[in-house]
């Protein structure tokens, strides 16, 4: 069975991100942001592992890059910049709890009555390969504004930051 | 079982579903702000998926503005979150609450 | 029509002349009092230049479209008439001699200037109502008449009895007025125009156009004549009135406005039908009698000549109602002389003794104040009606109407207030000018300027010879259906002699009891010997009927009550249940909903995402 590897990677993967998402907001052993940061590593990299099985290379590589690589180096400078150890040990409230199992479970419950509801062709074989050829020329043609518009999006964030991190802010 | 789109899906639901709990139940700002990120990539996935199961490229497109989008997003949110610590001290939801009545 | 243009300058001149001293000149008294002066004088010339130009003949109206609403078409239009140009000949005449003798007795009062410019918008106001060819032009300038009067009887507002008055006066014409103004929509949803010439031709083709209403719409109108004519039962206002300074009771509470209400009958007698007209006639008759009875025991030098206005007005509505429009005109235009001439005589007086207006102060001014003595006799025989004063003409004219109309009661009533008014008129004549002082004023009295003394020898000529000048004809080839050919003025002399020889020889009979009497009882009086005869009747004279005092205990009192009531009403229920309701509700949700804000950020995100779910739930159903 040539299909039978990739699905057993695929529940790999899938485990590993949900687990390590769930150990992102609540881990039963430390309440230390440094901790939470790392698990959010491990998700994405095994998002990444789901994504080559998507078939979309190009985006598994930014995946790491960006998110592993830039956004939680960020995360560390911030919670090393912050010196949170003193606020680790609070209590969770029940009012929060049953929030956010109510919310959880309502927006679940959407999900899965439309998931069920709609018909999916997922049977079908994908004809397409994705790869990273066909996705920069779509890129550099189709999407060439909204590409550039990014970029001065970027530039615009950098700037807000630089402002936003002076000292004498006021 | 073969995999097809609805188990990517499901996975992108319960990640979202966690992330969404992260973002309601904890206290640490910067924790919740990792929650937004799993929420992000949650949609992330559904939306690379749908672009394999439905043959077009778009929505892989559409994740890497996202990621980009997500990069700024990030920068910024982190920078306000430390300008917001500098002034109060502190990086509890609890402790800001000056939008009372 | 030639020279088209002088009425609307006529009229409005002395608009401009208020606005131009309430602008520029309010601080110079002497330019003030000469611009306003100068308007009405320009006025008078260029009616008199119109009239010579087109005659008393002409009937034409000059008219501009002002709105339009829907079918409701107003115009501004200036009606020509007979009628009109005689009342814009008393308006600027009489009213221009007013005001040069205004600069004399007002000439040491500081608000001199503002003086002038009511007494301008008066007279542009007074022009309007005579002017006017349809109902809602006529109904404003009816409300302008009112507010200047309101602002010239409170000139001195800060004695609170003209306060007072001035309120009293605007609001009792208020009354008259709501119902003048229910007779014009009435006569406008039923014949659908307000234009008087289109009204009279619509009445004339088909005399049963306002049906069953007719009555009732008649006596509407008639309304607006007894608030401003003080007819009775809204008569109190004009005693009142006289807080005012002398001038404006001459002006605008003897000759001209309070005679609108008398020229508003004539101008629109083709609505009154028999019924209302019947009314009309009772109730003149009846002011006329009560008047000339509290007359008699009034001591204020103007509330008695007040009264006799009041009176002289009965004469006037009874004669309208009597179906003679002839002669209420004629009567309002000799009274409009002699009145005012009494008036001014009167603050002539009243200036000379420093304004002390009781008669029992005065006495044996005669020597002192020989103008006003002799002019103030004219306009008291004038008053009285006897040969061949003006007041003769115009009153035996009004009797031999009552004798047309076979209304031998009105007659009687008409003779016996003819004989009152010579009692109540000599009773002050022979009180203030004759007899001994009574006081140290009157010793030290001395005649007025020449600016005060020149307009009382006008006057006191036209109350004189104004019987017999061809006012009457005017009047006559205006209403009467076939003109009569004009006589000569002998035979004008004597005319009432063969027209109604019964009337006339009463008028004069009436005229020597009164004077008779008033002669016995008054000549060498030191007080009023009337009181010791008369008994309780003189002191229920005295106190006008005790009117004021009825009005006071069911109207004020009544209305006090309602108003109380209602205050209630807007207090409890509506402010405090309905509005309360509304703001505690308000008030409530707004407390409510304060808890959403905890300001706590989880709280906001929980309750965003109920709200996507909700959103969601509905677009993926």
């Amino acid at each position: 069975m040539a299909n039978t590897f990739p699905d057993i990677l695929f529940y790999v993967f899938a485990v590993l991100t949900l687990g390590c998402g769930a150990l992102v907001i609540a881990n039963p052993f430390s309440r230390n942001p440094v901790t939470s940061a790392m698990f959010l590593v491990l998700t994405i990299i095994s998002m990444a592992g789901l994504f080559v099985l998507l078939h979309a290379f190009f985006l598994a590589a930014v995946q790491i890059l960006v998110y592993a690589g830039a956004v939680i180096v960020l995360f560390l400078f911030v919670i090393m910049l912050l010196d949170l150890k003193a606020e680790t040990m609070r209590r969770i409230k029940i009012y929060g709890f049953i929030a956010g199992i109510v919310s959880v479970g309502a927006i679940l419950a959407i999900f899965m009555k439309s998931l069920g509801a709609t018909p999916l062709n997922s049977d079908s074989a994908p004809a397409v390969e994705g790869n990273t050829e066909p996705l920069g020329k779509l890129l550099f043609t189709h999407y060439v504004v909204p590409f550039e518009v990014v970029s001065v999006l970027l530039l615009v964030a950098m700037v807000g930051v630089i402002l936003l991190s002076k000292k004498n802010l006021d | 079982m073969h995999v097809g789109l609805e188990h990517y899906l499901t996975v992108s639901f319960l990640l979202f579903a966690l992330g969404l709990l992260g973002v309601i139940m904890r206290r640490n700002l910067l924790v919740i702000y990792m929650s937004l990120e799993l929420m992000l990539n949650a949609a992330n996935l559904a939306l690379v998926a749908f672009s394999r199961f439905n043959n077009k490229l778009d929505g892989q497109v559409l994740v890497f503005f996202i990621i980009t989008v997500a990069a700024a997003e990030v920068s910024v949110g982190l920078a306000l979150i430390v300008a917001l610590y500098r002034r109060r001290r502190s990086a509890h939801v609890e402790d800001l609450t000056s939008m009372k009545f | 029509m030639k020279y088209e243009l002088l009425p609307w300058l006529t009229l409005f001149l002395p608009l401009f002349a208020a606005v131009f001293i309430t602008l520029f000149t309010l601080r110079c008294k002497t330019l003030s009092s000469f611009i306003s002066i100068g308007a009405i004088v320009a006025g008078f010339i260029l009616t008199v230049v119109f009239i010579s130009a087109n005659g008393f003949q002409i009937r034409a109206e000059s008219v501009r479209t002002w709105l339009s609403i829907g079918n409701l078409q107003v115009d501004f239009g200036l009606k020509l008439d007979a009628l009109s140009l005689m009342m814009m000949l008393i308006v600027t005449g009489v009213g221009g001699a007013i005001h040069i003798y205004s600069r004399g007795y007002m000439r040491e009062d500081p608000g001199m200037a503002r003086f002038f410019a009511f007494l301008s918008l008066f007279t542009f106001s007074m022009l309007g109502i005579v002017l006017a060819n349809n109902f809602v032009q006529l109904f404003i300038f009816w409300e302008l008449v009112g507010v200047s009067s309101y602002l010239l009887i409170g000139f001195w507002f800060e004695k609170p009895s003209a306060g007072d008055a001035a309120k009293k006066a605007f609001i009792v014409n208020r009354l008259g007025d709501f119902g003048f103004l229910l007779g014009i929509l009435m006569v406008w949803g039923l014949l659908g125009s307000l234009n008087f010439s289109q009204l009279q031709g619509q009445l004339a083709a088909n005399s049963q156009a306002l049906g069953t209403m007719a009555t009732i719409a008649g006596l509407l109108i008639f309304c607006g004549a007894v608030g401003k004519s003080a007819q009775f039962p809204l008569h109190v206002w004009l005693p009142d009135a006289m807080e005012g300074p002398t001038p404006v009771s001459a002006l605008i509470h003897a000759a001209t406005m309070v005679a609108a209400g008398v020229y508003m009958l004539c101008r629109v007698l083709f609505v009154l039908n028999a019924d209302a007209l019947q009314v009309v006639a009772y109730i003149g008759g009846f002011t006329a009698l009560l008047s000339a009875l509290i007359a008699i025991q009034q001591n204020d030098i103007k509330r008695i000549i007040a009264y006799s206005t009041l009176s002289q007005l009965g004469y006037m509505v009874m004669a309208v109602g009597l179906g003679g429009p002839t002669p209420a005109m004629f009567h309002l235009t000799t009274h409009a002389f002699f009145k005012a001439l009494l008036f001014l005589s009167a603050g002539s007086v009243i200036t000379a003794l420093h304004h002390e207006q009781d008669i029992w102060k005065m006495g044996n001014l005669k020597s002192k104040m020989p103008v006003t003595f002799w002019t103030f006799l004219a306009g008291a025989l004038a008053l009285s009606g006897i040969f061949p004063f003006s007041g003769f003409y115009s009153k035996d004219s009004i009797l031999g109407q009552a004798l047309v109309r076979h209304n031998y009661l009105l007659f009687g009533v008409g003779v016996f207030v003819a004989c009152l008014t010579t009692f109540y008129i000599f009773r002050l004549f022979f009180v203030v000018f004759l007899g001994k002082e009574k006081s140290d004023l009157s010793s030290h009295a001395h005649e007025s300027p020449p600016v005060m003394t020149g307009p009382l020898l006008v006057l006191a000529v036209f109350s004189v010879i104004g019987g017999y000048i061809g006012i009457e004809g005017i009047y006559n080839r205006m209403f009467a259906a076939q003109p009569e050919t004009s006589a000569g003025f002998a035979a004008a002399l004597v005319a009432p002699f063969h027209a109604a020889p019964m009337a006339a020889w009463l008028g004069i009979l009436a005229f020597f009891i009164g004077l008779a009497c008033a002669y016995g009882l008054y000549a060498k009086a030191d007080k009023d010997p009337l009181p010791e005869i008369l008994g309780p009747l003189a002191t229920a004279m005295k106190n006008k009927f005790y009117f004021d005092e009825l009005y006071e205990g069911v109207f004020v009192r009544a209305h006090d009550c309602i108003a109380a009531v209602m205050n209630g009403i807007d207090r409890w229920l509506v402010e405090g249940f309905c509005i309360g309701l509304i703001r505690g509700g308000t008030d409530l949700t707004g407390r409510c909903l304060r808890y959403f804000q905890t300001g706590n950020l989880q709280t906001y995100a929980f309750l965003f995402v109920l709200g996507v779910v909700v959103a969601l739930y509905v677009v993926l159903r």
